[in-house]
């Protein structure tokens, strides 16, 4: 040990990059991690209540799948979920931190909703509910467009941006429901609930059926552009060097504009399936996070749309849980919120063990 | 990282199908009756904590098993609640309550797709004119509860008066309100009008959160009031961020819901609450029966819906105790009227005719007369408050 001291020392731990990590070991760090997460979930769970921590487990899976209703209600929250998620990653992908899809998905709830009390039953309801997508998506759009018009001309800082319209977004909808509802209680209520006029109608018996389906049709479509399309790959190099871009002769600003439009595009699409599709009325509430959950969202599965079918459900499938614990073994939101927090800390945490090695000072040494 | 979730949800999915399976899908369990509770908040929340308190209360009082009771909390006021309204049916509720205003279009929803099952909404103001036979609202004269609060107030106000803390037009109320809202209104003015049987000289200063929960912005409020010169402290808003301020600032605090003496041990002089068990147990124990019960009900401080919480002797003037059972006996005697046109002036002149918007067909339009003889006929055309009237002289906002 003494000789060790007159060497250069050496640190106890040193970390090096992984290049060519096999898949089947990258697997093993995340199903380690999975399990890791789970352990330490039930260790909580022991020691803060008096549960079986596989009863809790198991109370989760059905808060999700324990009846058809259930089943469709987390298919219709992870569809949801799944738009915004799609929304934000063309953005991410070409490295355009866009934080406001809370705000665009509230201006298209907004302009749905407007729609809707506006037109009362004036219109046709196929005629409004185009209406109503068109004013949504338009919305969106100009949320979207402008952070990214100040960014491609000005290089204002476009994390900032979109998440001040946020809170532009916020007051907006607080002030039309002021405007709407003058007794003053701030709760918009549903919408020609008598009528239904506006409203998505039901597809295959399901409320949420349109919904879905309009959010499947978009990951294919969105994985399409993503990975076949000349926009598409653009996105991506501008994305991994705006320099690259524009040697090659990309027009970045073109690029970043479109980018924000089909972003704020289909943040304004979430909205208006919000509204017609799902709650027939507005809320501060609507985007409920949504907007910063999808950046997790699109983050775990790098940006892949397949993926992000089963990240946006896994989160879904957390929240149901939380709730259904909740209400069956009387346990606060804030412990399945503790578990969610682990899983995720672990599941963050594998990312590194797999692009990362720690080489420890080797043992040789450390018997001298 | 997609293989790995595909094998998990697959695991999760089989999972799921057992449980289906498993689970003979809990419809109508023939060992008792099933409630469901449908909160807007947890138990964090003053507001939701006093239902889930009083709901627990009557499941004791009543000997119902923990799974006859389903409390769903954090379910906001969209979509959410009718799906929980729905799961609640699902899961063999045969009575389902819900706490927040904003839930009530989907409660009428669900009221009218499961007919079966009871619906209890309240604080909604719907019941009359939707005339849907399982769908009830429900509320309580709150503000004769607020009003015995405002007495304890002016007690003590008059107390700082004869100690000479300050000269008896110093004796400025500041009330934290939620919204500008019927509710809020109502329950203000009747605080007010309480203080002020007491202390003359008193009068109020209102701001509002605009949210029913924030804690931060309900002591930012506190703070702002007790700085521009108020020298107690009322709220209708839910979390602890009022009393925890006026503890701070050692400023005696009238609070809602909850006895708050832990929260403020040094300031917080008592609360009014509206006790929920006593709704909870007539409906329950109606649909137990197979009896049909009031599509809005109203409680009151008589039949004990409405509650004074424990007084805090360490701040209430002496005799405060005495005082309150002294008028809380006008009260229920009819003797005293909390809303007698001849205790205000709105402009400058009593009311003798003021048209509220009782009838609530979504139009925001007034049409109900509700002066009558010689009071505001406050909860007595329809159990959720309409007094709106802002503001009534010595009532201002900050």
């Amino acid at each position: 040990m003494t000789n060790n001291e007159k060497h250069i020392k050496e640190p106890f731990m040193h970390i090096t990059k992984r290049t060519d990590i096999k898949p089947y070991i990258a697997w093993l760090i995340r199903l380690i991690a999975i399990v890791a997460a789970l352990i330490v979930s039930a260790l909580v769970i022991v020691s803060i209540t008096d549960y079986n921590p596989f009863e809790v487990y198991l109370k989760m899976i059905e808060g999700n799948f324990g009846s058809e209703r259930k089943f469709f209600i987390m298919l219709q929250n992870t569809a949801m979920l799944l738009c915004v998620s799609l929304a934000v990653t063309p953005a991410f992908k070409m490295k355009f931190w866009n934080l406001g899809a809370e705000g665009q998905v509230l201006v298209g709830g907004l302009a749905s909703a407007a729609c809707m009390f506006y037109a009362k039953d004036s219109l046709p309801s196929w005629l409004l509910i185009l209406i109503m997508l068109f004013a949504s998506v338009l919305s969106g759009i100009i949320w979207g467009v402008l952070p990214a018009v100040f960014k491609a001309v000005w290089r204002t800082n476009e994390s900032l941006f979109t998440l001040m319209m946020n809170y532009v977004a916020i007051q907006l909808v607080s002030f039309f429901i002021m405007v709407w509802v003058p007794n003053g209680s701030s709760v918009m209520g549903v919408i020609n609930q008598k009528s239904e006029n506006g409203w998505l109608p039901p597809v295959f018996g399901q409320k949420y059926g349109l919904n879905i389906l309009i959010v499947a049709i978009l990951t294919v479509v969105m994985y399409i552009y993503l990975h076949y399309s000349k926009q598409g790959y653009e996105i991506s190099v501008v994305g991994e060097s705006e320099n690259t871009a524009r040697y090659v002769g990309i027009n970045v600003k073109k690029v970043i504009i479109r980018t924000m439009v089909i972003s704020g595009a289909i943040c304004g699409l979430t909205g208006f399936l919000l509204v017609s599709g799902t709650n027939h009325t507005v809320s501060k509430e609507l985007a409920g996070g949504m907007g910063f959950t999808a950046i997790m969202v699109s983050w775990l599965a790098k940006f892949e749309p397949i993926m992000m079918i089963f990240t946006s459900m896994f989160i879904v499938f957390l929240q149901k849980g939380a709730g259904e614990i909740a209400m069956t073994l009387g346990l606060n939101e804030s412990v399945s919120d503790i578990l969610t927090g682990i899983l995720i800390f672990f599941i963050i945490g594998s990312e590194f063990f797999i692009n990362y090695k720690i080489n420890f000072r080797s043992a040789q040494k450390e018997a001298e | 990282m997609k293989k790995i979730f595909a094998l998990v949800l697959a695991v999760v999915m089989l999972l799921g199908l057992a449980a289906c399976g498993s689970k003979s899908s809990g419809k109508k369990a023939e060992d008792g009756i099933k409630v469901g509770l449908i909160c807007l908040h947890d138990e964090n929340s003053t507001y939701d904590n006093n239902f889930i308190q009083a709901l627990k209360q009557v499941q004791e009082e009543l000997g119902l098993k923990d799974d006859q009771v389903l409390i769903k909390t954090n379910i906001d006021e969209s979509d959410a609640c009718y799906n929980a309204a729905a799961e609640l049916v699902d899961a063999g509720c045969d009575i389902i309550f819900a706490d927040s205003f904003g839930h009530e279009s989907f409660m009428i929803q669900a009221a009218k797709e499961f007919p079966d099952v009871q619906f209890c909404h309240a604080t909604g103001t719907k019941s009359l004119t939707e005339g849907v036979k399982n769908y009830h609202n429900a509320f309580a004269s709150i503000y004769e509860g607020r009003y015995l609060a405002g007495v304890a107030a002016g007690m003590k106000l008059n107390e700082m008066i004869e100690k000479g803390t300050i000269k008896p037009e110093e004796a400025v109320i500041g009330y934290v309100g939620a919204f500008n809202y019927a509710e809020v209104v109502s329950g203000m003015t009747s605080f007010f009008l309480g203080a002020r049987s007491i202390c003359p000289s008193a009068t109020m200063k209102v701001t509002y959160t605009n949210s029913w929960f924030d804690i931060a912005k309900e002591k930012e409020s506190a703070l702002n009031l007790i700085n521009s010169g108020c020298v107690l402290i009322s709220q209708h808003a839910d979390s602890e961020g009022a009393p925890k301020a006026c503890e701070e600032k050692g400023v005696p605090n009238v609070a809602y819901n909850i006895s708050t003496i832990s929260m403020g041990p040094n300031t917080a002089l008592i609360s009014s609450k509206i006790d929920w068990s006593v709704y909870f147990k007539l409906a329950i124990t109606a649909v137990q029966d197979g009896k049909e019960f009031d599509t809005d009900f109203c409680g009151s401080l008589k039949d004990g819906a409405v509650k004074l919480t424990e007084l805090n002797d360490k701040v209430a003037a002496a005799g405060t105790k005495e005082k309150l059972e002294e008028v809380q006996a006008k009260l229920e005697s009819g003797e005293l009227k909390v809303f007698d046109t001849k205790t205000f002036t709105y402009k400058g002149a009593e009311l003798t005719e003021y048209l509220a918007d009782v009838i609530d067909e979504g139009d925001f339009k007034p049409e109900t007369n509700v002066i009558e003889n010689g009071e505001f006929a406050e909860s007595q055309k329809r159990s959720a408050p309409y007094f709106d009237i802002k503001y009534i002289d010595g009532v201002s906002d900050l």
